[in-house]
């Protein structure tokens, strides 16, 4: 729709149109249901419970995209990789920054209204970039879960602190990076943690008492269903076997999931298995890592699941969040797709969990093909050889996108790149480190350098590089593919004007044309992006919001 | 002091050896053993690097661990085993890390020494140090400097071409085995950053350098002439990357003697 054409349907129903735009007051449960007939908003992590990080705003177009321009930076004082996506809720931002401050912000400008400081216990214990990825909202109340494993209630007016809870031992591993995810009366959060041993759970607080209301461990224990998938041991085993590594068996929550209220199911993507690495002492599928759950919303009972990678051995985290696409290529089927950092495509029916589509989207040696159900058929490379996708995957964290308008899904990935991998036995240690050996090389390369690529690339063409990959969601076909020379970490949002941004590792914030992948616009942030966009609207100006480095930088026409 | 300090690093790691925690005892702690199958560090320790490491161990570990790495009761180094340590990359973070309740303080040693350490305590017991015929760093530096040519391309210090990549420190960068290669077979040890590029403009104007940085939009080169340039891709007809390495291989034109006194040169540069 463009501007002319909403104020003509403005003119027509005003009062109708004032209240789309202008919509003060508490976040209700049907608002965050509704979240995406209010796109001047951004209510949740993802941008609704669809998860598609997709707006009907349409003011900045392919045609005038090239004539943004920044507004305002917002730096944060803290330094280390940033990660947070905005809320935008009624004329107010609220950001998280590390370790675990929120920050509310004039959307318009920049400036700061509160900021709530929390500290976390020094005894923390949290792998991979020790983070926050942002908040949930409802009424007048935000949520955040801390790097040391509570859940705390923030008074969205004054930045005060309602109420805190701890969910889990920090000393022991558990911490929570992801934004929480309000339903209903309840915030629902997961515990990470997955290098370290935990046992993963997703639980549910009552909003208003930090009471937990329900709790679901992603490692089923003895007599639960699930349980029999971490198999006894061999009599004789020539490698060391744990008979009891379902209590340390992993399965970390660390992106936030997805909600069908039709369904009233919650759908998880649940992490590593642990170790990672060392499968020998943890025979079996080891359910439910590497999988997606879906829960009742209201008390946390498995309804389905689906493992896209039975008993890994290559760190391959189902953790990315599921995105819901209603009426699936015309198909009539509700699904959740899933692009997972095994390397694969996903499409799965959300009410029964049934195996739809699985197709690669980058190379794939760690399996063949499917059976008839979705399991993988496993090729385990000899020792010494690269496995693909690496041990960072053909993607990973990074929000995908999925445009109604295209029919395509988006995704940030990681292409020609592989781990050779050396596992390890490993024993269990209280809050030590848990992955049992790693990989030997990042790389197909043998002795090709580390991770340290921006602002220097020494990875180069030898070792992978990042793309924008769009499928087409019902088929998996990919439909074109924007080639960067480093890899990426950034989220992906597109717009009903057919707009796609993305950042990248190598600092560059970009606009793509999401039918043909062109490229529209282009800005250098200085440092890389590893965070997701968002749009939202002030006034009749459509404003785009990432994080890169250590600023938050915001877009819009003059 | 410093010394003393330096010679009590490895003693935990051996420690580690000769004393097993009761958990792992019921955990069968006999199988939490390397798994050979799957190569838990590399197969095979080029012998440079094992050289390289009995002189950092002769250094720095002697005093406490002995010649034969058994001079402390219960701890046998020569095992090349070690509890909290079975992967090369865990015996990095154990010596790095040291541990104060044994008396071991953490120790910071550079890559390469790493590299070194590891290798000759994988190899203690088969190795013979009185075997080691280390290079000569002065003879070294003279060949580098004079016949071997090696300054008309690098820089060490304030002496030679930036052509290709500073030496200066690449002691503590690279272990002795990758260094030795490298005079060997340079383009099979040649990292892909420095890859030979060959530019040509849609002007004609032709640049031909190595790689300091590339991004999906630009690339950063020296050229030839010692010369920075970035060049938008936009701007290029012509981009080619070569993985062939301008740096001749010393096989043919030095003896074994001459390429170890290099490498004994190459090891002792280890920046300022």
């Amino acid at each position: 729709m463009t501007t002319k054409t909403r104020l003509v349907v403005c003119g027509l129903a005003g009062l109708i149109c004032l209240l789309s735009v202008r919509v003060h007051g508490q976040v209700t449960p049907q608002r965050l249901v509704n979240a995406t007939t209010e796109p001047q908003n951004w209510l949740t992590y993802s941008g609704s419970y669809w998860s598609q990080r997709y707006s009907t705003l349409d003011q900045i177009t392919p045609a005038n995209v090239r004539n943004l321009k920044l507004q305002w930076v917002y730096q944060s004082p803290v330094a280390g990789n940033w990660q947070t996506t905005p809320l935008v809720v009624d004329g107010v931002m609220y950001i998280t920054q590390r370790p675990n401050d929120v920050v509310a912000l004039d959307p318009l400008t920049g400036r700061v209204f509160w900021i709530y400081r929390y500290t976390p216990n020094e005894n923390r214990i949290v792998c991979c970039g020790a983070n926050n990825r942002g908040v949930a909202i409802l009424g007048d109340t935000l949520f955040m879960g801390t790097l040391d494993a509570h859940v705390i209630a923030i008074d969205a007016k004054t930045g005060r602190e309602m109420w805190k809870t701890q969910v889990a031992s920090t000393t022991s591993g558990y911490s929570i990076t992801h934004a929480p995810l309000v339903i209903k009366d309840k915030v629902v959060i997961g515990v990470g943690g997955g290098e370290y041993g935990i046992r993963g759970f997703i639980a549910a607080y009552n909003v208003e008492t930090g009471k937990e209301a329900w709790r679901f461990y992603t490692i089923p224990g003895p007599g639960e269903k699930g349980h029999e998938t971490w198999e006894a041991c061999p009599p004789k085993s020539e490698s060391f076997c744990d008979p009891e590594a379902w209590k340390h068996g992993g399965g970390s929550i660390w992106m936030t999931g997805s909600y069908d209220p039709k369904l009233n199911l919650t759908y998880w993507g649940v992490g590593n298995v642990g170790p990672d690495y060392a499968g020998s002492q943890r025979p079996g599928d080891n359910l439910y890592t590497a999988s997606i759950v879906a829960l009742d919303a209201d008390n946390g009972t498995l309804r389905w699941h689906y493992q896209f990678t039975p008993h890994d051995v290559y760190d391959y985290d189902a953790v990315q969040v599921p995105v819901m696409i209603d009426n699936w290529g015309n198909t009539g089927i509700d699904v959740v797709a899933w692009a997972n950092r095994n390397g694969n495509y996903y499409a799965l029916d959300r009410a029964t969990g049934r195996f739809l589509l699985g197709k690669p989207f980058v190379k794939v040696n760690w399996m063949s093909d499917f059976d008839e159900r979705g399991r993988p058929n496993q090729t385990p490379q000899p020792p010494g050889q690269p496995t693909y996708p690496g041990n960072q995957g053909g993607t990973n964290w990074y929000s995908p996108s999925f445009s109604p308008r295209t029919g395509l899904f988006y995704i940030s990935a990681w292409e020609d790149y592989a781990s050779i991998y050396g596992p390890s036995p490993v024993e269990y240690k209280e809050g030590r480190n848990f992955t049992g050996g790693g990989p030997r090389n990042n790389s197909a390369v043998p002795g090709a350098p580390g991770f340290s690529r921006a602002p220097i690339n020494t990875w180069t063409e030898a070792a992978g590089h990042g793309a924008v990959i769009a499928l087409d969601a019902r088929t998996g076909q990919r439909q074109w593919k924007f080639d960067m020379t480093d890899v990426t970490d950034s989220g992906i949002l597109t717009t009903a004007s057919n707009l796609l941004f993305t950042g990248g590792r190598e600092g560059f914030f970009q606009a793509l044309d999401a039918r043909t992948g062109a490229l529209l616009w282009k800005t250098n942030l200085g440092s890389a992006i590893n965070s997701g966009p968002i749009t939202y609207r002030i006034g009749n100006k459509q404003y785009v919001a990432v994080v890169g480095g250590l600023g938050l930088f915001v877009f819009a026409l003059d | 002091m410093k010394r003393v300090f330096a010679t009590v690093v490895l003693s935990l790691v051996a420690g580690a050896v000769g004393v097993r925690s009761a958990s792992a005892q019921a955990t069968n702690d006999a199988r939490l053993k390397p798994d050979t199958t799957n190569q838990l560090h590399d197969a095979q320790y080029p012998e440079v690097d094992i050289v390289y490491g009995a002189g950092l161990y002769k250094a720095r570990c002697v005093t406490c661990h002995g010649d034969q790495g058994d001079a402390i009761g219960g701890v046998n180094l020569r095992s090349g085993k070690f509890r909290n340590a079975v992967t090369d990359t865990e015996l990095a973070r154990f010596i790095r890390a040291g541990s104060p309740a044994a008396g071991m303080p953490p120790f910071a040693l550079d890559n390469a020494e790493m590299a070194g350490i590891t290798a000759y305590l994988r190899n203690m017991n088969t190795f013979d140090t009185a075997s080691v015929k280390a290079g000569d760093a002065a003879r070294g530096r003279a060949i580098f400097e004079g016949k071997g040519g090696c300054v008309a391309c690098h820089r060490v210090g304030l002496v030679g071409s930036r052509v290709a990549p500073n030496l200066s420190d690449i002691g503590s960068q690279r272990s002795p085995g990758s260094l030795q290669r490298s005079l060997l077979d340079p383009s099979g040890q040649m990292m892909p950053i420095n890859r030979p590029v060959r530019l040509v403009k849609k002007d004609g104007t032709i640049v031909n350098g190595r790689r300091l940085n590339e991004d999906t939009y630009s690339i950063q080169v020296i050229d030839d002439k010692e010369r920075l340039h970035s060049i938008l891709k936009a701007d290029l007809k012509e981009f080619t990357i070569s993985k062939t390495s301008p740096m001749p291989s010393f096989k043919d034109t030095l003896n074994s003697g001459e390429i170890a006194d290099v490498l004994g040169y190459l090891q002792s540069l280890k920046g300022q």
